[in-house]
């Protein structure tokens, strides 16, 4: 069975609908809070799947998933490495991290994305939403067609709830840009109901550049969204679920969002 | 912080610390500055030209330099948006004006305590909880020259609140940044010995003057009994052979105040009222409205549930909140409460610290560790254009909307409790003091290894336990300060600012030490602090022994008694046998949670404090709990002469439905609860906006419990304050019925119809009026407030009793008025009711969209002319005299057809009818489903078009159901539902009254003049 290890703590709050996702897709979840791993040493590389899930780590101080960020970077692990060190070691044994809303701010922030260089530097940012507030709107995204992320397989337009107030993303030059379009590292991105680009508020929610609701890195091992698709595991979780299930009674009670799950737990199940 | 410190060489408080500014790179948009200069040109008329915002960073130690720029560069700085200057910010080229603002000494300050985590990490120091080392502060640069006053106004009223924020004020013409910042470092000294107060000689007028000058909120009777309970000679004689002097300590009298105060006593619920109704001439006694009327009530539906074998009802008001069984595996756990004072003085912090504190109450029920579920809250306020002048103290009505949303926003979000369920209710009597209702379901299970989730047993010896943040000087006075009015005088430490984040810990560590059964019970630390929950918890046990200076503090210089009635937030006080706290305390370092042992219960009958060797307080639990005297009051009512009022010949019935859509009352919340998170923990079924566009708002919210199965719960709200207006009776009904019907409108079921039906029901009720005390100067319409606070009890306890429906929990809150400048804003008398109730299966839940064109509308329910208070008669400045009433036997009746319709699944959208009544519910079902509507009002019956339209009538719906139901659904419904017409793809409202077409408005126009009124 695949294992997938889900880190909370510190303000992280999405950890158990995220373990439940992991669960409905067949693998099974483990939640520890992230000092197990800073302070008590407990062994990531058991795990086949690292994920960072959505919250408020530290109240979103100094910026979003900075301070966890930081720790992640600086704070050393009883062996004496940081746990980015074990996060490349983790990464070169073939392994996946996946990160969502609070989890993908401290992926961009700790440069696991989108790593074109594969240097681990902070190559992106996340500022403030342009609306300069939180907020929770349900919105459409499309995959990048050139993607082979396996995060994505089989996804084309998928509504996802947007819960946030830094989501932002930055990519600071055009030349960084221009690597990540070409590689198709901006794999999924907010757009309209027919799949158009959303260039304007409130279907781009936050004002990203390239419209970009999430990235994944060169390898394809890493992988991290604003969206919560573990929010969508439900389709009751859909906000026009009434209607929808009125005009077609035979719909499956599966949420939509349960697809990235399913996807990588059968991709590493293959491989 | 370690080493890096010269921990000896404390600095003064203005002194040069070390500085780290950190700013937007200054060709990218600070769009949080932009927003500002829109508020100060929309709300104080200020136009400021651009405004840029600085963050620094102060340490409160030396730091060298280098050490100083290698941690702003990794920890502080986004390497591609900011720029960051050490020690140094020079005046900035094209601004002219700025402001810091920085946090007073002793408020949280989550952005500075944050970077002190990042420096630890840094540096790889260990954690520890100690001291702020590192503080924060933000500079907003403006681009104008505005004058002293303009600064202070934009600084102020739209920035900060001088009651918890330091301003400090430069002009480039000035010198710029000529002076040091300002860092908030608490240093004060304190006499750490206990003070004596010697009672006896008083008279009666100085005895209220210390009450008052103490901030005790005691009345006089209340002083007379400490005065001669310590006088007596039992009483005199065990003090002495306890060594102990003869007056009471400063502790004590302040133990004392707390648990007597109205806040926790309840003093005016358990008072005995005489009652007189001048319309029918009848007088009563009531001996305790809680006991009367709502534990009364409760008591009849415990009864009537155990006659049919239910057995869901498993604690009420005798916990932090009422316990019901939800599933064969959780229990669900139910409380609301209100935080309407500090939501008066800072409303950021007054509601953050009421939607934290609240979530303290599930958590810390029987054993404690619930999860937290969904949060709701319900809010009042005057309206946002008020425009008199504003009373000393008193804060504009938008200033405090905009802090009360963020505070309730920033409190659910950060703690990852979704949002679930709101109303805000807009009247200019709200001015003065708004009303902040904070509501949080969660769930526990049965047991915990095998010991009652439920329950709370305390042992002597068992070890008293204090979890979470570390206290300060905040909050001190808050139990007895919300037991008074607001006044010019009002103390700023009843003032503190919530930390969501150290609650998180808090609670996750809960979570698990309560799984693991390292916790007997625990309880949480509101109002009151240490002196409140400790206080309460000897009870069980027969006393409690607490040595003082093994609390930790945020800072020195706190006396004792201040630290057992601190009010700092984020605590929780756990009852631990002494076998487990070694792995207790381990678990609480891996969460990062400082737990303290503070002492441990007895069952000697009494309260001992002590600090260091010195006895602080030693008080008879038996006098501490019962010595309160009961308090006697007079209610008289005496009907108020009202009549209907003449409406003009002829009206535009399409400009009334529009001005109804963007009145105050009825107009969209989107851009609120858009702010709010509403569905995480992925479990929100029915949100507060559904529909394709997301613009149909609904008349309850539906969660599942878990992702196992579908059961979950539904969640509604019933608050009408201004039918008290015309008859207290009615309101209070009329709420109640409101939130009913919300349930049933949703796919609810009424509860105890067959034997053990397994749908628990669960309401909290919420009173807050003003000041209900009869005095002939101050309070001369005493009597009526009174009288109309029986009458809302009155039918609190014939709705409950009817319906079966148990009150679990709930709160009052008695004197919510502002004075100042010799005038007084009185709310007008209020009550909430907050319902839950089983959701067998969230599957079946009924939308109020209209889901499908060629769909059947009815009305269910018969419209009556009552519009007394109603949205309509506002429109034209009358209040009326039909009050809605409630018809309960026909409206049980009703319910029962509308489940039973829904149980054949007839039902596709259902949408309660309230204030602006048929008119607003068609239009929100309209626009919400992207559908117009044909609608014929003739079957309605023999009233006028507006009254048909308009009227607020209770117990009724609007459905819709698909034309092959047609014959099944009226079979069932009879004649309680009145056909209207068809659901239309044209996205038009269209109303005929006979041949007359009264309305006939597109989607666009209902839903422009709807979403316009409050923006955010």
């Amino acid at each position: 069975m695949v294992q997938v290890l889900v880190l909370t703590g510190f303000g992280i709050n999405c950890e158990e609908e995220t373990a439940a996702a992991y669960q409905l897709a067949g693998a099974q979840a483990h939640i520890h809070h992230f000092n197990e791993v800073l302070l008590e040493g407990h062994n990531i590389h058991q795990y086949q799947l690292i994920h960072f899930p959505g919250g408020f780590s530290f109240g979103d101080d100094l910026a979003s998933g900075k301070v966890m960020a930081n720790k992640i970077r600086y704070k050393q692990l009883p062996n004496g490495n940081s746990l980015l060190d074990e996060l490349k070691i983790f990464l070169n044994n073939g392994h996946f991290i996946m990160g969502i809303c609070n989890g993908f701010q401290m992926l961009v922030r700790l440069g696991l994305l989108p790593n074109t260089r594969l240097s681990f530097a902070q190559q992106s940012s996340l500022l403030p939403n342009l609306s300069s507030q939180y907020e929770d709107r349900w919105v459409y995204c499309k995959v990048n067609p050139n993607s082979e992320s396996p995060f994505l397989k089989g996804i084309n337009i998928i509504p996802l709830p947007v819960r946030h107030g830094e989501g932002r993303l930055l990519f600071g030059d055009e030349t960084l840009k221009q690597i990540v379009r070409t590689k198709a590292l901006n794999c999924l991105s907010y757009c309209l109901e027919n799949g158009d680009s959303a260039t304007e508020y409130p279907a781009n929610p936050n004002g990203s550049e390239l419209s970009c609701a999430g990235l994944c890195d060169p390898t394809g091992q890493v992988f991290g969204l604003m969206p919560h698709p573990e929010a969508f595991l439900s389709f009751y979780n859909h906000p026009n679920w009434p209607k929808m299930k009125r005009q077609n009674p035979q719909l499956s009670d599966e949420g939509w969002g349960l697809k990235f799950f399913k996807n990588i737990v059968q991709h590493i199940q293959a491989n | 912080m370690g080493s890096l410190f010269f921990l000896d060489q404390i600095p003064n408080l203005m002194s040069n610390y070390p500085h780290i500014f950190r700013y937007l790179r200054p060709d990218l948009a600070d769009w949080q500055g932009q927003k500002i200069v829109q508020a100060a040109n929309r709300q104080l008329g200020l136009k400021t030209g651009e405004i840029r915002l600085v963050q620094l960073f102060s340490l409160a130690e030396e730091a060298q330099e280098e050490q100083l720029l290698a941690f702003a560069e990794a920890c502080i700085q986004d390497p591609l948006t900011d720029q960051i200057e050490i020690n140094q910010l020079n005046w900035p080229a094209g601004f002219s004006s700025a402001v810091a603002i920085a946090q007073l000494p002793g408020v949280t300050d989550d952005e500075g305590r944050s970077a002190q985590m990042a420096w630890a990490d840094f540096f790889n120091l260990p954690f520890e909880p100690e001291e702020q080392r590192i503080f924060s502060q933000t500079i907003y640069l403006i681009e104008k020259e505005l004058t002293a006053k303009e600064l202070k106004a934009l600084a102020q009223r739209l920035l900060g609140n001088p009651l918890i924020h330091h301003f400090s004020y430069f002009k480039a013409l000035e010198g710029g940044f000529d002076r040091p910042f300002y860092v908030p470092k608490v240093q004060i000294q304190a006499n750490k010995e206990r003070q004596l107060i010697d009672l006896a000689p008083l008279s009666d007028e100085e005895l209220l003057r210390l009450s008052k000058e103490m901030v005790l909120a005691l009345n006089l009777a209340e002083m007379q009994a400490i005065r001669d309970y310590y006088g007596s000679e039992a009483v005199q004689t065990f003090r002495a052979t306890k060594g102990l002097p003869a007056q009471p300590t400063d502790c004590e009298l302040e133990v004392l105040a707390q648990t007597w105060s109205e806040h926790c006593k309840h003093k005016e619920f358990n008072a005995l009222i005489h009652y007189k109704n001048l319309a029918t001439g009848e007088e009563q006694e009531i001996h305790s409205l809680f006991k009367t009327f709502i534990k009364g009530a409760t008591d009849n539906v415990a009864a009537s549930l155990a006659e049919k074998g239910n057995d869901w009802l498993v604690k009420v008001f005798s916990d932090n909140a009422g316990v019901v069984k939800a599933t064969d595996k959780h229990l669900f756990v139910w409380k609301v409460e209100t935080h309407n004072s500090p939501s008066a003085l800072d409303p950021y912090g007054g509601a953050i610290t009421g939607i934290l504190g609240n979530n303290r109450d599930p958590l810390g029920t029987g054993v404690g560790g619930a999860q937290l579920l969904f949060n709701t809250n319900v809010l009042c306020f005057g309206p946002p254009n008020y425009s008199k002048a504003l009373l000393k103290g008193q804060l504009h009505p938008r200033q405090i909307m905009e802090g009360v949303v963020s505070g309730i926003e920033d409190g659910g979000n950060k703690s990852g409790v979704p949002t679930v369920n709101g109303s805000i209710v807009f009247d200019e009597r709200y001015s003065g003091k708004p009303l902040v209702y904070c509501g949080t379901g969660g769930i526990m299970p049965y047991d915990y290894l095998g010991k009652n989730s439920w329950e709370k047993p305390i042992d002597a010896n068992d070890r008293i336990i204090m979890a979470g943040g570390r206290v300060g000087k905040d909050g001190i006075h808050g139990a007895t300060f919300s037991s008074i009015e607001i006044d010019e005088h009002s103390p700023m430490s009843a003032v503190q600012i919530g930390s969501p984040i150290t609650q998180k810990m808090l609670y996750d560590f809960m979570r698990v030490a309560t799984a693991q059964g390292l916790i007997k019970c625990s309880t949480d630390n509101g109002a009151g602090g240490l002196s409140s929950s400790v206080g309460e918890l000897a009870e069980i046990s027969g006393g409690a022994l607490v040595q003082l200076e093994k609390v930790p503090l945020k800072y020195a210089g706190l006396r004792p008694w201040e630290i057992f009635v601190s009010e700092s937030q984020e605590r929780m006080t756990l009852v631990v046998e002494t076998e487990k706290w070694p792995a207790l305390e381990k678990l609480a370092q891996q969460y990062e949670v400082e737990l303290s042992d503070i002492g441990y219960f007895t069952n000697d009958g009494y309260l001992d404090i002590r600090y260091e060797e010195e006895q602080i307080a030693l008080l008879s639990m038996q006098f501490l709990h019962e010595g309160v005297p009961q308090k006697e009051m007079w209610a008289e009512w005496e009907k108020p002469k009202l009549q209907e009022p003449a409406l003009p010949e002829s009206l535009d019935y399409n400009q009334l439905l529009l001005a109804l859509m963007s009145s105050l009352n009825i107009c969209s919340r989107e851009s609120i609860i858009r702010q709010y998170d509403h569905e995480v923990k992925g479990k929100t079924i029915l949100k507060p906006l559904m529909g394709a566009k997301g613009k149909a708002p609904q008349d309850a919210a539906v969660l599942r419990f878990d992702f196992s199965d579908y059961q979950g719960v539904a969640v509604s709200n019933g608050i009408i304050p201004r039918y008290g207006d015309i008859d207290a009776y009615q309101m209070s009904a009329s709420a109640f019925d409101e939130a009913l019907r919300q349930i049933i409108s949703v796919g609810g079921r009424l509860p105890n119809m067959t034997e053990n039906d397994d749908v628990f029901w669960s309401i909290n009720d919420n009173f807050c009026v003003p000041d209900s005390e009869f005095h002939p100067e101050h309070n001369p319409d005493g009597k009526l407030k009174l009288a109309k606070l029986v009458q809302m009890c009155q039918a609190l306890y014939d709705m409950a009793s009817f319906f079966d429906i148990p009150l679990t929990s709930g709160k009052d809150s008695m004197k919510n008025d502002f004075k100042a400048e010799g005038q007084k804003i009185s709310v007008p008398p209020t009550i909430l009711y907050s319902f839950t109730a089983k959701m067998k299966d969230v599957r079946q839940a009924i939308s109020s969209d209209f889901k499908v064109a060629g769909d059947l509308i009815y009305q269910v329910g018969t419209t009556y002319n009552e519009l007394g208070a109603s949205e309509f008669y506002q429109l034209f400045g009358e209040l009326g005299a039909n009050v809605p009433k409630v018809r309960k036997e026909a409206a049980k009746a009703l319910y029962l057809k509308v489940m039973q319709a829904n149980e054949a699944k007839l039902i596709t959208s259902s949408h309660d009818l309230s204030d602006g009544g048929l008119a607003v519910a068609l239009a929100e079902s309209c626009f919400g489903g992207d559908l117009g509507a044909n609608i014929q009002l003739d079957q309605l019956g023999d009233l006028t078009a507006w009254q048909l339209l308009f009227s607020e009538s209770n117990s009724r719906f609007l459905v819709s159901i698909a034309p092959q139901n047609q014959a099944a659904f009226e079979e069932i419904m009879g004649d309680a539902a009145f056909f209207l017409g068809q659901v239309s793809e044209d996205q038009q409202l269209t109303i005929q009254l006979g041949q007359e077409e009264l309305v006939q408005l597109s989607n666009e126009q209902l839903e422009m003049a709807w979403s316009q009124t409050l923006s955010l």
